[in-house]
């Protein structure tokens, strides 16, 4: 086998690395190992031979340069709804594997609002099953509560045991603020975050974007910042109060922000992570009444853009995820107030960050790296990903220069619901290794 | 919109306002032209309004309400449209419960779009109607002050009434409670107030607005009666202006809540003319869409 581009017609598949493969030169960024060097890695059998100045001559594997192109532990995305099982027509396991590792991720956490939901260990063990062979690592994160429904704690140390990395309610709010105490406590046992969708639903009921001028002018009912903001100080209240790991999922505000960087300094466990969406759009972009910039939380002002950027810089906010959420077209070609929440992001996610971090110079690279890869594993509780003799090849490999243009028919997603097609990137994905298997991205 | 646009809308309105006043109120301007209402929303007065003035220009009508369509069997908005369309009509005129929904359809078809009010988005032929009555009495609209009162946050009127005015170079003063104000409205340049007693003296129109009676159930206002208190437009308020105010409102009318009866029928109210000026003005729209116009909005 070939370490190149598939460009057979038709389905795209992961392909099997050749046994020996020699990566010359490409420039490595591992922050879990504070490596930043220009270095060939001998892959062999999957799995890393050798770091360092490696000789091609009378090498009889395969030698791939990659001279220019950074090279860093595989990306994960702890944000992502993969629809499967339920809604196979908009994404599935295999699709949305596909389209992770095209946009350079090695590993996602799938969010348990499927039908059914990820609430048994059947569910997750269906999950491992169709993630079985896969380059990608799939990780479920179990449902809080039984059916998502905010009622009673679903069986979280069975969920736990069975391979859930965390639980969620994502898609809806934990009203209860009883029973997000209760999910706290009881996840000590376990030692796994609680990932809170922050959003206080009575508030937010009728609401289809942000509430602000541009609502105002739109004349759609709008979702305010306060709602999210309530609920993170509820949270962080309450995890400060009865303990457990309390992770704010896609946090959108300034306040949000603020709560999460003072609730640190006090020493509460809480974490954050951020979607590039809302550190690249503000809610001007739903202007046109374009349905694929609709999402919850919805796109903000320009004011919490710059929050959250900041929130990146200083650390109050540890990682990037997509919250990659696969709409149908016929869904989203409704009136606005009728088309679901959420848009794609695993394709874009890497094209934004350089972007709106790195080559605006408000991030260097290896603290970039990190959001993806060490902090959302320490999150998680997972062991990252590093560039050493003797692990498994999990390597995400990528250019900071080549420019390139989001279009639908480069994606593998099985949806197309984004803002972003069209969008032109500087800096992309070049290929993905893990598993013993690779993919070269063909965006 | 434009000045210049509103402008030429305004004056063509004028032109065939005398039509309604012949006895045979009827033109062939739009002769062979297919009109389909479309109708998403229940409405009354606009949809004859609008089936008035099709008539008046001669063109030949499709009345479509959701209850009689495919609606129900879950057709979408695009495919319902483009079936229209494929029948070679020439214009749509849109009510929809949805902002924006007009804006969705001028995206996906040819025909020209014409929007009869999109959720709590804009209501342009309202707010122009408004602006053709406010100019046949005081000549103009520049540097007039207009109070629009009630509810600001779910008024199509009010967002069109806002926009329209502001571009005629006119002043304008929104009075309502707080829980009925939009966010940052302040920022398209109108000034807010919510006391209505403080507004009156300084306006020279009072354009009312319905109070939708659910606003109420879901909490943004304690009762009706206190509404009527401290908003309602009554005859000792506007005694206490030294100068007449005219009064206007789109309708229906909620008397005795937002407006009493006797403001509602006393010499300075216009709200009649209004909707006699809605035909005219929407004759005047379709004429213009129809000699190939570019989108009005």
């Amino acid at each position: 086998m070939k370490f190149a581009k598939d460009n057979s017609p038709g389905h795209k598949k992961f392909q099997k690395l050749p046994p020996r493969l020699l990566l010359k030169g490409g420039a490595i960024v591992d922050p879990g190992l504070a490596l930043h060097e220009t270095a060939d890695i001998l892959i062999e059998n999957g799995k890393i031979e050798a770091v360092g100045r490696i000789d091609a001559a009378g090498f009889d594997g395969e030698a791939a340069d990659i001279a220019g192109k950074i090279v860093s532990p595989g990306w994960i995305d702890m944000h992502v709804h993969l629809r499967e099982p339920g809604r196979e027509d908009e994404e599935t396991i295999e699709s949305g594997s596909l389209a992770a590792a095209n946009g350079g991720f090695t590993a996602v956490c799938c969010m348990p609002n499927t039908t059914p939901a990820i609430d048994s260990q059947e569910i997750i063990q269906y999950i491992k099953d169709r993630a079985r062979d896969s380059l990608v690592n799939v990780f479920p994160i179990a449902a809080i509560t039984k059916n998502r429904e905010g009622k009673e704690l679903a069986e979280i140390l069975d969920l736990v045991e069975q391979g859930a990395v965390a639980i969620s309610d994502d898609g809806n709010p934990l009203m209860s603020a009883e029973i997000m105490r209760r999910a706290l406590e009881y996840s000590k046992m376990a030692n796994i975050p609680v990932i809170g969708h922050e959003e206080e639903s009575t508030m937010t009921a009728n609401g289809h974007m942000n509430e602000g001028f541009v609502s105002t002018c739109l004349g759609i009912e709008g979702i305010p910042s306060v709602a999210e903001d309530i609920m993170i100080a509820r949270d962080i209240m309450l995890a400060e109060y009865c303990g457990g790991r309390f992770h704010v999922a896609h946090i959108a505000t300034r306040k949000g922000v603020e709560l999460v960087r003072q609730a640190k300094a006090r020493g509460i466990a809480v974490t954050a992570e951020a979607t590039p969406h809302h550190f690249s759009l503000t809610d001007e972009a739903v202007r046109g009444y374009d349905t694929n910039a609709k999402m919850k939380p919805p796109l903000r002002s320009e004011d919490d853009v710059q929050a959250i950027i900041e929130g990146l810089q200083d650390g109050a906010i540890d990682a990037i995820a997509t919250d990659h959420a696969p709409h149908s077209w016929e869904e989203k070609a409704q009136e606005f107030i009728y088309a679901p929440f959420g848009i794609v992001g695993l394709e874009t996610a890497l094209g934004l960050s350089l972007a709106r971090l790195l080559h605006s110079k408000k991030m260097d690279l290896n603290s970039l790296i990190k959001k993806f890869t060490v902090n959302p594993c320490k999150i998680l509780g997972l062991k990252a990903p590093v560039i050493q003799k003797g692990e498994t090849a999990n390597l995400t490999i990528f250019d900071l220069q080549a420019e390139w243009k989001f279009l639908e028919a480069n994606s593998l997603s099985k949806s197309s619901n984004s803002p972003f097609l069209g969008w032109s990137f500087q800096g992309k994905p070049f290929a993905v290794i893990n598993n013993n298997r690779f993919f070269i991205s063909i965006l | 919109m434009e000045k210049e646009e509103i402008q030429l809308i305004l004056d063509t309105a004028r032109s065939f306002r005398e039509i309604l006043d012949r006895p045979i109120k009827r033109v062939p301007t739009l002769q062979g032209k297919t009109v389909v209402n479309l109708f998403y929303e229940p409405s009354t007065r606009t949809r004859i309004s609008f089936e008035l003035a099709e008539k008046r220009m001669s063109a030949d009508i499709i009345n479509f309400t959701p209850s009689t369509s495919s609606v129900k069997k879950g057709e979408s908005l695009i495919d319902t449209v483009k079936n229209i369309e494929a029948m070679k009509i020439d214009m749509v005129v849109v009510r929809h419960s949805s902002p924006g929904a007009a804006h969705l359809l001028a995206r996906v078809m040819d025909a020209n779009i014409l929007n009869a009010g999109d959720g709590g988005h804009e209501h342009p032929t309202q707010a122009l109607l408004d602006m053709m009555t406010i100019r046949e009495k005081f000549g103009r609209l520049d540097g007039l002050a207009i109070g629009l009162i009630g509810d600001i946050s779910h008024s199509r009127v009010a967002m069109s009434n806002i926009f329209g005015l502001k571009a005629m170079g006119a002043r304008v003063i929104l009075c309502g409670p707080p829980t009925l104000i939009p966010r940052e409205i302040e920022r398209l340049g109108v000034e807010v107030s919510h006391h209505i007693d403080e507004v009156i003296p300084r306006a020279d129109v009072l354009n009312i607005l319905r109070l939708q009676l659910e606003r109420q159930k879901s909490g943004l206002f304690p009762s009706l009666r206190e509404y009527h208190n401290y908003f309602g437009i009554t005859r000792e308020r506007l005694e206490q202006a030294s100068k007449p105010v005219l009064i206007m409102h789109p309708g229906p009318m909620n008397r005795g809540l937002e407006i009493s009866s006797q403001v509602a029928d006393s010499e300075h109210s216009v709200i009649l003319e209004q909707v006699t000026n809605g035909i005219a003005l929407r004759m005047a729209v379709l004429y213009l869409l129809a000699g190939g116009k570019s989108e009005i909005r």
